[in-house]
């Protein structure tokens, strides 16, 4: 019997509302509480788990006690099997972080969760890309690519991953900007990690195109190709994210997933480093043979700025805008729908810059001509 | 206003229901739509085409006059072949690829045409069989693009660039081929035929493959009709320094010819149209690409691969599209070969016909094939002044006539045929200088014994 | 006036059609092949036996053995459990143009005088199908503007290769190959105009549309240079949006040397409105399996008529198809030195050239721009109808009318209830209409929809396919399973393993595979 680990966070999506833009900690909280905000992630864990509660016979549902899972499971008539229950009053990040890892720890197929982005970070926190996590949207910040469209859709999706009829997965972005910054108006995202989540590969179309291609295979490409440019003698500052990590991993270069790495060639000679480490290392090789490679991060379309805050505007013009090379799924730049790639480094003149067209390097010989803008 | 025009394939064209669509859009005019272009890009003059045929029996008519001007193969006696022949086409062939649920399908998916996947896949089953081979394309365009996509699939298996090509290939195939691949092979090197037996010449084969070779393509039969029974040296030099075995085979003659996946060939190529799809002037054809089902050549393949699935009631076929990313698996791709409509129609007149010829069908038409074929060079070989067959292996189909004893050209003997309505061998003069005045002569299943002394009475009247 | 009728109670045919293999009964036949005369086989002796044993085969192909009416009743199994576009509103596959394919036509097309003629006999006996080749080129110039067609290419892609083929010699004659190795294309343009120049060994270069869905003028002028090669551009573009621009890119391509191909794939609403080399373009190419009406085949044979002005004519694949001016009579011509080769064996299709050729003549003039012109009312007539459903919308070009089509988008839908368009598609089959188009990949319009309602369709039928999406919408709120679990009034049901179709131990493309793999 297939088991699935449940994660409301009641909370979630409380502030959103008020415009509050989130409900991190408990002062907001309150203040939400206030202004009369009523939670809403448990109605949408409902909605998802009917579509769970199907295969009441063939999934054991496992959860937390209370508002975390266990009053959900029981409206949408499922049978749950209780691993604790929190004792304060209002959940708090540490109680959906416990939820996780006991949930992990008690070997759970996919955990399923109810929240918003502080939701996933949590939940990555706990379990990294050790579990199978979906999330069922219901926060007021949605950056992370964990969650599916809808609640609906992500009760479909995750009995099609427990009946094994999805069986694809892959990493999604975990975001989160940081809500005092973005209350006073600015947005600052980071990239925290990814979490492992079921891919829905079914999309099939009428026979003409042929299923979307998936990102190993648009990896392998851009990746065919990088091997025939990169220059052995150049600097190759590696930039944040899951596409150039998958690069990395392709061009045999031992790199980090949220760090950015430096290469000699594809020979890695500094890992994970700070801005200081990437002027320092360029004031030694000279930068005009540096070049930098980046890829889009998150839904909105950035490359620069978000959760790579590293490759500052000094790396930036000393390396020089020609040597920029991005590199991204034509699946992604498509998604982007017209909208142009973005870029926020926090200097002004810098991101006058870069704004223009640049060419996305998407494939062997395959590149698009995007906008960039500030 | 003048009479409306009202077009018998154009419903809306009637004044009156144009205006009322007008008015649901809210416009006057169409012009109103084509406010979109640009003034100055419009176009404002009378298109300069014939004038309609209004009726159907005046376009009948007009047809007809047409094709008052061309002769025919049934006709006249035809020994013309080199990739279009004149086989008997089955009533049951016909019919079926004149059902307009197949004629005028397209892309749709395999629910509201699951038929049409159907019959696709029972193609590529019957051709597997065939060639001994399991996996097979939806056809592609015709024999030469389907060997040049064997190319460059053998330069995609190998990471190399370079093709090594049987000098007994069409010219035109081989010029089709070395400009579809460039991209991905720019080097052709050809590998000799001895002038003797026609076959492959296997020193020259070992001589020029090396480590940097993707692949060797041949044909069997080859252009000149040789029947290549070198296939296992073939692999083994061309395997020895890690190339991939590529062959064209004409799939009429593996009711009788060994199936080239026996010999070592990894990559079988051809043309439909001698299953029961009619000559049309060259428009018959349909391009086969075959290997064994394994993921290193699977992955190679550009063309849809349509797979049988089950769907939610048990026990019913369905049909989806097989590993559609492709094109890269497990090796690197600079350029990828495109997908377009193609010639699944013919894949489909294909299959019905292997399903109604069957094992026993195939051995008695190839057979037949062979008997007449050899009837017939035998008789010309003694007619003054002829060798026929040029070649010494033995032959299918297909055969080159020398008329150089004859001190006649094949353009003046076929000119002389054709005033016997009969339509001589193609001309090899200028292809294949070197072997003189020669004819490629191809005899069919079609052919009565009557047809060959036609020809061969008309010869002696001729030289 | 006619009714309009939703097929409430449509059912396609579903015969539960074994295999043909399964059929199979050892010694029966399906049809007999003719055999030698006795005196032939006898002179020409064991030709078989006398194989060297390498090369006769020993074990005979295991095909069907199964008798004629079997055989037959088979395949009209098969072909009622396909729906052929003459047989419904096959306005579903847009960007394909599914106009009626007339009859006549395939009457022509089975006559001895051409079914039965050999592409290599004597000109004098081909005078016919070179007349009507060179008429269909004469026809093609009128349309486009252009100075010369090659008929030869086997569907749009092809076309679009033989261009690129053209261009890569053009360039390598003026030395510059090795330096213009960039080809620009556009995002809506069809996916064949970064493919085929792709596959011809040029790098692509795609420009993303502007936010409003219009070709970005100032992307094209960021890319364009010294290296590019050509641009290629489909106008009106798969999103029905003509780019109102054209002549500017065009400009701008050949400003920096660039050659300037149009893709004139959605051309059916163009015919007599505008000319393809007005705009400036140097080459372009007709599907004549789209615009001129002959039946796609299942997927081909098609022809791609691919033209272009004088300078480039050199380049032609060979053989052209000549009009000797002082006798009239018409003639093959392979000497061309430069040509690119060949592309395709032959004369192309011919098949297809002839019933091109036979549906032009029974349009005349008139008859093609009447094809334009409504082929652009009734798309906007259906505009019209489709807008009115809630959960569907047309991206981009607000305020603009399209042309031939649209790319609609079922997003609003989508997120109200979680059917999205590959699952409305599917549905579509359950009213006797055909699964339509939703788009290429990438997805740029998210849960795309591509409709093409061309002349050929009646405003009653407009009406009917409009109808059965509203209702496919209002299903997806009150009972969104029927619609996932769709179709269910089609030959077969929905795939529930598709995954497997990605599994080299289970995805299987023939019979002899399927036994091995899955064990039968």
């Amino acid at each position: 019997m297939k088991k699935l680990g449940l994660i409301v966070n009641p909370i979630a999506g409380m502030g959103g509302r008020c415009g509050l833009k989130g409900t991190d900690g408990a002062e907001i909280l309150a203040q939400a509480c206030a202004l009369g905000a009523v939670p809403e992630a448990p109605d949408r864990a409902l909605t998802a788990l009917q579509q769970v509660a199907k295969l009441a016979d063939d999934v054991e549902v496992v959860t937390v006690g209370g508002d975390m899972g266990a009053k959900e499971a029981d409206a949408a008539g499922l049978d749950a099997r209780i691993l604790f229950t929190p004792d304060g009053r209002a959940t708090t990040s540490e109680d959906t972080r416990r939820a996780a890892a006991e949930l992990a720890a008690h070997g759970v197929d996919l955990i399923l969760f109810a929240g918003g982005d502080g939701t996933a970070r949590d939940v990555y926190a706990a379990v990294g890309d050790d579990v199978v996590c979906l999330g069922i949207p219901a926060g007021c910040k949605i950056h992370s690519g964990v969650y599916a469209i809808n609640p609906r859709n992500a009760g479909e999706l995750a009995a099609l991953y427990l009946q094994g009829k999805v069986k694809a997965t892959g990493r999604a972005e975990v975001m989160d900007i940081d809500e005092d910054a973005f209350r006073e108006g600015r947005v600052s995202a980071e990239l925290y990690g990814y979490l492992t989540v079921p891919r829905d590969a079914a999309r099939v179309q009428g026979g003409k195109a042929g299923r979307t291609q998936k990102d190993e295979q648009a990896l392998d490409e851009i990746a065919y190709y990088l091997f025939d440019v990169i220059e052995p003698d150049s600097l190759y500052i590696l930039g944040t994210g899951s596409t150039v990590f998958g690069l990395k991993e392709r061009l045999g270069v031992d790199g980090t997933l949220l760090g950015v790495d430096v290469t000699r060639g594809r020979e890695l000679i500094a890992k994970d480093v700070t801005e200081r480490q990437i002027l320092e290392l360029l004031e030694a090789e000279g930068g005009d043979k540096a070049k930098i490679v980046v890829t889009v991060i998150g839904g909105q379309g950035y490359i620069f700025g978000r959760g790579n805050q590293q490759l500052s505007p000094r790396v930036i013009e000393k390396v020089g805008r020609e040597n920029i090379l991005v590199v991204a799924t034509k699946q992604k730049i498509a998604a982007l729908g017209g909208r142009p790639l973005l870029v926020d480094t926090g200097s002004e003149e810098t991101n006058a810059l870069l704004t223009g067209y640049m060419r996305v390097i998407t494939g062997y010989s395959e590149q698009i001509a995007v906008r960039v803008s500030a | 206003m003048a009479d409306a025009e009202v077009f018998p394939y154009i419903p809306n064209s009637v004044p009156e229901v144009k205006a009322e669509m007008l008015k649901a859009i809210g416009i006057s005019s169409v012009e109103d739509i084509y406010a979109e272009i640009p003034d100055r890009l419009r176009f404002k003059g009378e298109l300069q085409v014939p004038p309609r045929c209004k009726s159907e029996y005046e376009l009948r008519r007009h047809i007809d006059d047409l094709f008052a001007k061309n002769k025919d193969c049934k006709e006249y006696i035809g020994f013309l072949g080199g990739g279009v022949y004149n086989h008997y086409a089955p009533s049951v062939v016909t019919t079926i690829m004149e059902r307009d649920e197949f004629l005028t399908s397209y892309v749709g998916d395999a629910y509201a045409d699951h038929g049409k996947w159907m019959a696709q896949f029972e193609y590529a089953s019957c051709m597997a069989e065939l060639l001994e081979m399991d996996a097979v394309n939806t056809p592609t365009y015709d024999w030469g693009m389907a060997a040049a996509t064997a190319i460059r699939m053998g330069a995609r298996i190998t990471s190399r660039d370079e093709a090594l090509v049987c000098t007994a290939v069409s010219p035109d195939r081989l010029s089709c081929m070395k400009n579809y691949a460039w991209s991905a092979v720019p080097t052709f090197t050809m590998v000799k035929t001895d002038p003797t037996t026609g076959l492959v010449d296997l020193k020259d084969l070992e001589e020029k493959m090396t480590d940097k070779v993707a692949v060797f393509y041949f044909e069997n039969p080859s252009f000149f009709g040789v029947i290549e029974h070198q296939g296992a040296r073939i692999a083994e030099i061309v395997h020895a320094k890690g190339g991939v075995v590529a062959a064209g085979v004409d799939p009429i003659s593996l009711g009788v010819l060994e199936a080239p996946a026996k010999y070592g060939v990894e990559i079988a190529v051809g043309d439909v149209q001698g299953l029961g799809i009619a000559m049309s002037c060259g428009g018959g054809q349909g391009g086969f690409v075959a290997t064994q089902d394994e993921p290193k050549y699977f992955g190679e393949f550009p063309a849809l691969m349509f797979g049988i699935t089950p769907t939610i009631v048990e026990g019913e076929y369905g049909f989806g599209e097989a590993l559609f990313e492709r094109t890269s698996y497990g090796s690197r791709e600079k350029a990828k070969d495109f997908l377009g409509t193609m010639a699944q129609l013919h894949g489909i007149g294909a299959g019905v016909y292997l399903a109604l010829m069957g094992p026993k069908g195939m051995a008695e038409i190839g057979e037949g094939i062979m008997q007449r074929s050899a009837y017939l060079a035998g008789r010309l070989n003694g007619l003054k002044g002829i060798k026929a067959p040029v070649f010494s292996a033995p032959f299918f189909k297909e055969f080159v006539v020398n008329f150089d004893g004859t001190g006649k050209t094949v353009a003046d003997v076929n000119k002389a045929l054709l005033e016997r309505k009969i339509f001589g061998g193609k001309d090899l003069s200028t292809w294949f200088p070197e072997l003189g005045q020669s004819a490629l002569y191809c005899v069919t299943e079609v052919h009565t014994k009557d047809d060959l002394d036609a020809l061969v009475g008309a010869l002696e009247e001729v030289l | 006036m006619g009714i309009t009728k939703v097929r409430k109670n449509f059912h396609q045919a579903r015969w539960d059609e074994p295999m043909i293999f399964e059929l199979s009964t050892p010694g029966v036949r399906g049809i007999i092949p003719p055999a030698a005369e006795a005196e032939v086989a006898a002179a020409a002796g064991d030709v078989v036996g006398k194989l060297p044993e390498s090369i006769r085969r020993k074990t005979p192909p295991a095909l069907p053995e199964v008798d004629q009416k079997r055989v037959l009743a088979h395949y009209l199994h098969l072909s009622q459990e396909t729906l052929g576009s003459n047989l419904n509103a096959d306005m579903s596959q847009g960007t394909c143009t599914m106009k009626y394919n007339p009859r006549i036509n395939e009457d022509l097309a089975m006559e001895s005088r051409f079914a039965n003629v050999h592409p290599w006999q004597d000109e004098d006996t081909l005078q016919g199908i070179l007349e009507i080749y060179w008429g269909m080129e004469q026809i093609m110039k009128a349309v486009s503007g252009m100075d010369r067609f090659t008929l030869q290419p086997g569907g749009g892609a092809h076309a679009v290769f033989t261009a690129a083929s053209i261009i890569r010699a053009y360039w390598r004659d003026k030395g510059e190959l090795d330096t213009r190795d960039e080809v620009v294309t556009s995002m809506f343009s069809h996916p064949c105009d970064a493919a085929s120049p792709h596959t011809a060994g040029f790098k692509i270069i795609t420009l993303m549309p502007k936010e409003d869905g219009y070709p970005d003028l100032e992307a094209m002028k960021s890319v364009v240079g010294p290296r590019t090669a050509a641009i290629f551009f489909t106008n009106p573009e798969d999103t029905g949006i003509y780019n109102p621009l054209i002549e500017e890119f065009v400009k701008v391509a050949h400003e920096a040397g660039a050659v300037c191909f149009n893709d004139q794939a959605n051309g059916n609403v163009l015919m007599g409105i505008a000319r393809t080399r007005d705009a400036g373009f140097d080459l372009c190419h007709y599907n004549l399996h789209k615009t001129f009406g002959t039946p796609h085949g299942g997927s081909g044979p098609g022809t791609g008529a691919m033209g272009c002005r004088e300078e480039f004519a050199k380049y032609l694949p060979y053989p052209t198809v000549e009009k000797d001016p002082a006798t009239g009579r018409f003639y093959l011509d392979y000497d061309r030195p430069e040509s690119i080769g060949k592309i395709k064996g032959f004369l192309g299709s011919a098949g297809v050239v002839l019933r091109a050729y036979c549906w032009a003549m029974a349009m005349g003039p008139e008859g093609l721009r009447e094809t334009a012109e409504i082929s652009a009312l009734n798309n906007n007539y259906f505009m019209e109808l489709v807008k009115r459903i809630p959960g569907v919308s047309a991206p981009y070009a607000e305020g603009h009318r399209r042309l031939e089509e649209c790319r609609w988008s079922w997003q609003p839908l989508t997120e109200e209830t979680g059917v999205g368009t590959d699952d409305i598609l599917r549905r579509v089959g359950d009213f006797g209409l055909q699964h339509y188009w939703s788009s290429h990949h990438p997805w740029v319009v998210p849960e795309p929809m591509t409709i093409e309602p061309c002349e050929t369709f009646a405003k009653e039928e407009l009406e009917e396919y409009a109808a059965v999406l509203a209702q496919i919408a209002e299903e997806a709120r009150t009972d969104p399973e029927l619609v996932k679990q769709s179709p269910h009034k089609c030959a077969t049901h929905k795939r529930a393993a598709e995954e497997e179709l990605d599994d080299p131990t289970k995805w299987a493309t023939t019979w002899k595979a399927y036994k091995r793999k899955i064990g039968k």
